[in-house]
């Protein structure tokens, strides 16, 4: 009796001994999680808006633009990554803090008008620039070809007008 | 080899068919600018019709806001019958920190004739917005509006502004800015008495 409890003692000593290390290394794992920063100010400041003066937050100074840098700064202390905290200033800001507003509504203007006027420049220019070329072309041709000669019979009534007047 | 046929155009449509569709474009673009511009909501209509005398329905009654510190919502509809004083704050902002007591004092006033402050906390984030209230001793109610949508309607442009709505939930007096002198008092008196 006494040697099974004594085993059963080493058994659950052994596997004590076993999983603490994974333990300690998850508890610290879970620790190091939770303090270090996995966003940084700098990048977030740079797409992100001082809502009420209406500028980016990285050259904003006002009173505003200070409380909201002080709020990002508590999120990256908490651990937020950078998706999150974009998702946490837009609930207490609205969609205005967003340095890219997003792409619904009238906001989608922002994202289609760009490469619609440069799709549309680029085929004026593709109609427009061949018939130009072929125009400089003829243009260049028509100053550099020879003078036609006449066919025989237009040159034989060209000779009967002119004796005409030759008398 | 007979010569190759070339579309004919007329010289007055080759002339002005690319300047038409540039101008065209241009068109287009300042209407699509002019539109967004229109849209913005920052209309300053209301001071005018409030300092005519043609008071205007409350803009948003109905749009439900975030009650500060709490899960639940309240819109301007639900204060309907009282006067009702909304005083537009954020906690960054100097002014609203002077106006804190003004207003915390006037609620006091406003209590006892069915009336009320209802604060609206503005460009400024929930924990911040707490710890002002809490600070100032705010005993009348406060949501927020994240979105802007509700105070735009009143054409704010920022913070602090104070609208006093009517029982008939209309628009009988405003202020952009700080609250000076007893502007606040004067009014109030005026407008309890005129619904008294």
């Amino acid at each position: 009796m006494t040697r099974m409890r004594l085993r059963t003692g080493a058994i659950a000593l052994l596997l004590v001994l076993i999983t603490a290390p994974f333990a300690l290394a998850a508890a610290t794992a879970t620790a190091a999680t939770a303090a270090t920063p996995r966003a940084s100010l700098t990048d977030i400041e740079s797409d992100v808006m001082c809502t009420s003066c209406r500028e980016p937050l990285e050259v904003a100074q006002s009173p505003q633009a200070d409380s909201e840098r002080a709020y990002i700064r508590g999120l990256i202390a908490q651990g937020e990554t950078k998706s999150q905290i974009l998702n946490n200033l837009v609930a207490q800001y609205g969609t205005a803090v967003l340095g890219k507003p997003p792409a619904h509504g009238f906001n989608l203007t922002v994202y289609i008008l760009p490469p619609a006027i440069l799709v549309l420049g680029a085929a004026i220019l593709a109609f427009t620039l061949p018939r130009w070329r072929r125009r400089t072309r003829a243009a260049a041709r028509a100053r550099a070809a020879p003078v036609d000669t006449l066919d025989p019979a237009d040159a034989e009534r060209l000779d009967q007008e002119l004796s005409r007047f030759r008398g | 080899m007979p010569p190759r046929k070339l579309a004919y155009y007329s010289p007055i449509m080759r002339r002005f068919a690319i300047p038409a569709i540039a101008l065209a474009v241009a068109v287009a673009l300042l209407a699509l600018l002019a539109f967004g511009v229109a849209h913005q909501g920052t209309s300053s209509s209301i001071d005018a019709q409030v300092a005519r005398g043609d008071y205007p329905a409350a803009p948003g009654a109905r749009v439900q806001l975030p009650i500060l510190g709490s899960s639940g919502h309240e819109s301007l509809a639900d204060f309907r019958g009282k006067v009702v004083v909304i005083n537009v704050f954020a906690s960054w902002c100097g002014p609203c920190v002077a106006e804190a007591p003004i207003l915390e004092q006037e609620q006091r006033q406003l209590l006892k004739h069915d009336a009320t402050v209802l604060g609206v906390a503005y460009l400024d984030n929930s924990s911040d917005s707490e710890q002002f209230v809490q600070q100032h001793g705010i005993t009348y109610p406060v949501v927020r509006d994240v979105s802007g949508n509700f105070v735009k309607g009143f054409g704010a442009t920022g913070v602090p502004e104070t609208y006093v709505i009517n029982r008939q939930g209309r628009v009988v007096a405003l202020r952009r800015f700080q609250l000076a002198g007893n502007w606040l008092e004067q009014t109030m008196t005026r407008i309890l008495a005129q619904s008294a």
